[in-house]
């Protein structure tokens, strides 16, 4: 019986290896559609970004064909899970440019994902866009080349830092801030060192840097260390994962500053629950914000809502949604799907009116664009103030 | 002809054959399929390495991550920081430097953990090796010139398959020979029993040492030959879910029975791989992927305890066609 089962079990399997074994090649020949791939974390670690990007793709495109599509072409996304680690990104990112012959390449919020992509995407000659790596490195290598086919629509860490440092300095009136980042991200890390670069820069005091580890639980030790330099405020840049937590214990313990933070903690996740009160009245950088009243933004929101079940977008949502416009855009623009001409309209990309701003593509590739700061109230993420460039 | 010998000639006909079959392979097979197969044969490599550990010695280790981890930290950061623009050298040569160095500086890591920490048994032996893999990850993610948590990036892509394949025909006939000899006995003797081991004279620790080191050498080789594949590694990369993937390789293909290991982590490598692609009733697997993954494993153990080859012996498996179901006694499985 269990031998029987055995058998049955790994023919099931090896059948099922054989039987997908030469499908997918077969794409190449269809010209009525216009394929754009995206590898993304729908799976792991930090699956909540990946699939509020892949939301807010899906919204785009269903837009774009309802609208008749790209060159009289519909658009069709192809989405390939990297269970948000290195191996699997770079199987994706393959699979999509040599298997299903992707026209673009759209991908990922991990910074390191994308330089695992980034190199590939330039071997192959498909144009990259990625939603929101905010890594310097994913478009200008580590020799200072600006990599040709690599292109995002978010701003860098360096900016981010920098809104955050500038925010707390002239509209907080912060002297002595502490820092406590995550250790195990570099996005964190990033956002720290420019924000304590900046703020020191500008005459600043960072009177304490602690650091803690994803997936922690127990802050407290670092907690006591900040409270006892008393500070005027405390930058976070994690993930909403640990703040909720950090800010709990930081009022157990009396810590009455503000917390202030990136792009990292926006998720409806955030302030749930007990987690509300303990963040009343703290900041964060973020893209866009939810509030914006113009038509455009009041839009995306009503429609995003009614395509996902009533979900609020988040910041990586409004990314993912600017990210295929500006692909389609750039599409129509070259007049052709044909590589090199398309990177090289994404590349001259100007002015671009998207969900996030307007989006402005430089020599460095990067999206020249301003940041909003929100600020928690009520539990909400409220607009506070735009921060240019 | 000697046995001996012959064990020579298999080695060499595997290393034309990994040759041979690398050039019909490049030109036929997509990139995509490429990354998959090189995939696998670096699970492959990582899995019999532990295998020599785990299976052969008996040793319960959980670290082996961390050693791929030194591997691919020591080459990686020698091509891309201090060889990066040496000239004159060839590329092989200088790969095949930054790759033994990887796997030596592993190998040392491994005696220096494996003299104090191998003393121990069974569940404390575990412990010590999950905190090692641990500790290398979080010292790793705190060395600001590696990267720190981002990891080393742009690391030139030198790995083909003839390397991978090769370096793995190496270990398989490294790791068959060693079986053979007093090495290879030491290591089952210290496996069965260890008491009745050490009361006719054999050093166990010595033994376990050993084998802790040729795995870790070996790991580290993978660890080189997989940063110079990904282009980007990062500390994360190396935590404890990929100890517990080889170890999963391990005991999935029968500890102790190369072979059934190197199937087995092939079909894990390739298994999620796959899901990608199957659509049942018009519902696409690739969200499930990890769910039928984990499946997968139970329903092995289940149906399998032993592994996919636990006690297969392919002598004894080729005799069962010759003489017609007259071969000898199932024996205990050595290979």
């Amino acid at each position: 019986m269990r031998k029987l089962l055995f058998i049955l079990l790994s023919g099931l399997l090896s059948g099922g290896i054989i039987s997908c074994g030469n499908d997918g090649s077969d794409g190449g020949e269809e010209s009525d559609v216009i394929k754009i791939g995206h590898f993304a974390s729908m799976q792991g670690d930090i699956a909540t970004f990946g699939q509020q990007t892949n939301n807010g793709m899906l919204l785009a495109v269903e837009e774009i064909n309802a609208a008749g599509g790209v060159l009289g072409k519909k658009i069709e996304l192809k989405t390939e899970d990297t269970r948000s680690t290195t191996q699997d990104a770079g199987l994706a990112a393959e699979k999509l440019i040599s298997q299903d012959k992707v026209t673009v390449l759209l991908g990922e919020v991990a910074s390191s994902l994308s330089l695992v992509a980034a190199p590939i995407a330039e071997r192959e000659k498909v144009p990259m866009v990625t939603p929101a790596s905010t890594n310097p490195e994913v478009t200008v290598d580590k020799n200072g080349n600006v990599r040709k086919y690599v292109f995002r629509v978010c701003f860098i860490d360096p900016f981010q830092g920098k809104v955050m440092a500038k925010f707390a300095k002239e509209n907080l009136n912060a002297t002595r801030v502490a820092i406590l980042k995550d250790n195990a991200n570099d996005y964190s890390v990033g956002l720290a060192k420019n924000f304590q670069e900046t703020f020191v820069g500008m005459g600043g005091e960072i009177i304490a840097e602690q650091a803690y580890e994803a997936k922690q639980v127990d802050f407290k030790s670092q907690l006591t260390a900040i409270k006892a330099m008393n500070p005027d405020a405390i930058y976070v840049p994690g993930y909403y994962t640990e703040v909720s937590l950090i800010a709990e214990q930081a009022r157990d313990l009396g810590i009455t500053a503000p917390l202030l933070g990136g792009d990292g903690w926006d998720s409806p996740e955030l302030t749930k629950g007990k987690f509300k009160e303990a963040l009343e009245g703290c900041f964060f950088s973020n893209h866009y914000s939810v509030e914006d009243t113009t038509a455009l933004v009041k839009s995306f929101t009503e429609k995003y809502a009614k395509m996902f079940n009533g979900e609020a977008p988040g910041a990586m949502s409004a990314l993912g949604y600017d990210a295929m416009y500006i692909v389609a855009d750039a599409i129509k623009r070259a007049g052709s799907t044909e590589a090199e001409a398309v990177t090289k309209a994404i590349g001259e990309t100007r002015d671009f009116k998207g969900i996030t701003g307007n989006i402005t593509i430089n020599s460095q590739h990067n999206a020249e664009k301003s940041a909003v700061v929100l600020q928690i109230k009520d539990g909400k993420f409220t607009y506070f103030a735009t921060v240019a460039p | 002809m000697s046995k001996k010998n012959r064990s020579y000639i298999y080695l060499l006909v595997g290393l034309v054959a990994v040759v041979g079959l690398s050039f019909p392979l490049e030109a036929s097979v997509n990139s995509y399929d490429m990354r998959i197969i090189i995939n696998i044969g670096i699970s492959m490599i990582l899995a019999a390495s532990l295998n020599l550990i785990n299976g052969f010695t008996g040793q319960f280790s959980l670290g082996h991550a961390g050693f791929m981890a030194i591997g691919a930290y020591t080459a990686s950061a020698l091509t891309t920081l201090v060889f990066g623009s040496a000239e004159g050298v060839t590329q092989e040569l200088l790969f095949l430097v930054v790759l033994l160095a990887g796997g030596i500086t592993a190998a040392i890591a491994g005696l220096l953990i494996g003299i104090p920490s191998l003393r121990l048994k069974g569940d404390y032996l575990a412990i010590v090796t999950l905190g090692f893999g641990e500790i290398i990850r979080v010292i790793l993610q705190n060395i600001e010139p590696l990267g720190g948590s981002l990891g080393i990036s742009g690391i030139p892509r030198y790995t083909t398959f003839i390397w991978t394949f090769g370096i793995l025909a190496v270990l398989i006939f490294i790791s068959e020979n060693l079986m053979r000899s007093t090495y290879g006995r030491g290591f089952l003797a210290t496996r069965d029993d260890e008491i009745a081991a050490e009361s006719v004279g054999v050093n166990t620790t010595k033994y376990k040492v050993i084998a802790f080191v040729i795995g870790a050498f070996f790991a580290g080789v993978a660890g080189g030959l997989y940063g110079h594949y990904n282009s980007l590694i990062r500390p994360l990369d190396f935590g404890f879910l990929k100890s517990v993937e080889i170890v999963v390789m391990v005991i999935l293909g029968g500890m102790g029975s190369t072979w059934g290991v190197l199937l087995a982590a092939a079909l894990l490598t390739y298994l999620p791989e796959a899901l990608r692609k199957i659509d049942l009733f018009g519902v696409s697997l690739s969200d499930f992927r990890m769910t039928i993954y984990s499946l997968a494993l139970i329903l092995l153990m289940i149906f399998r305890p032993q592994g996919l080859l636990g006690n297969f012996n392919p002598k004894e498996f080729a005799g069962r066609f010759k003489k017609n179901g007259q071969s000898k006694k199932s024996k205990p499985a050595v290979s």
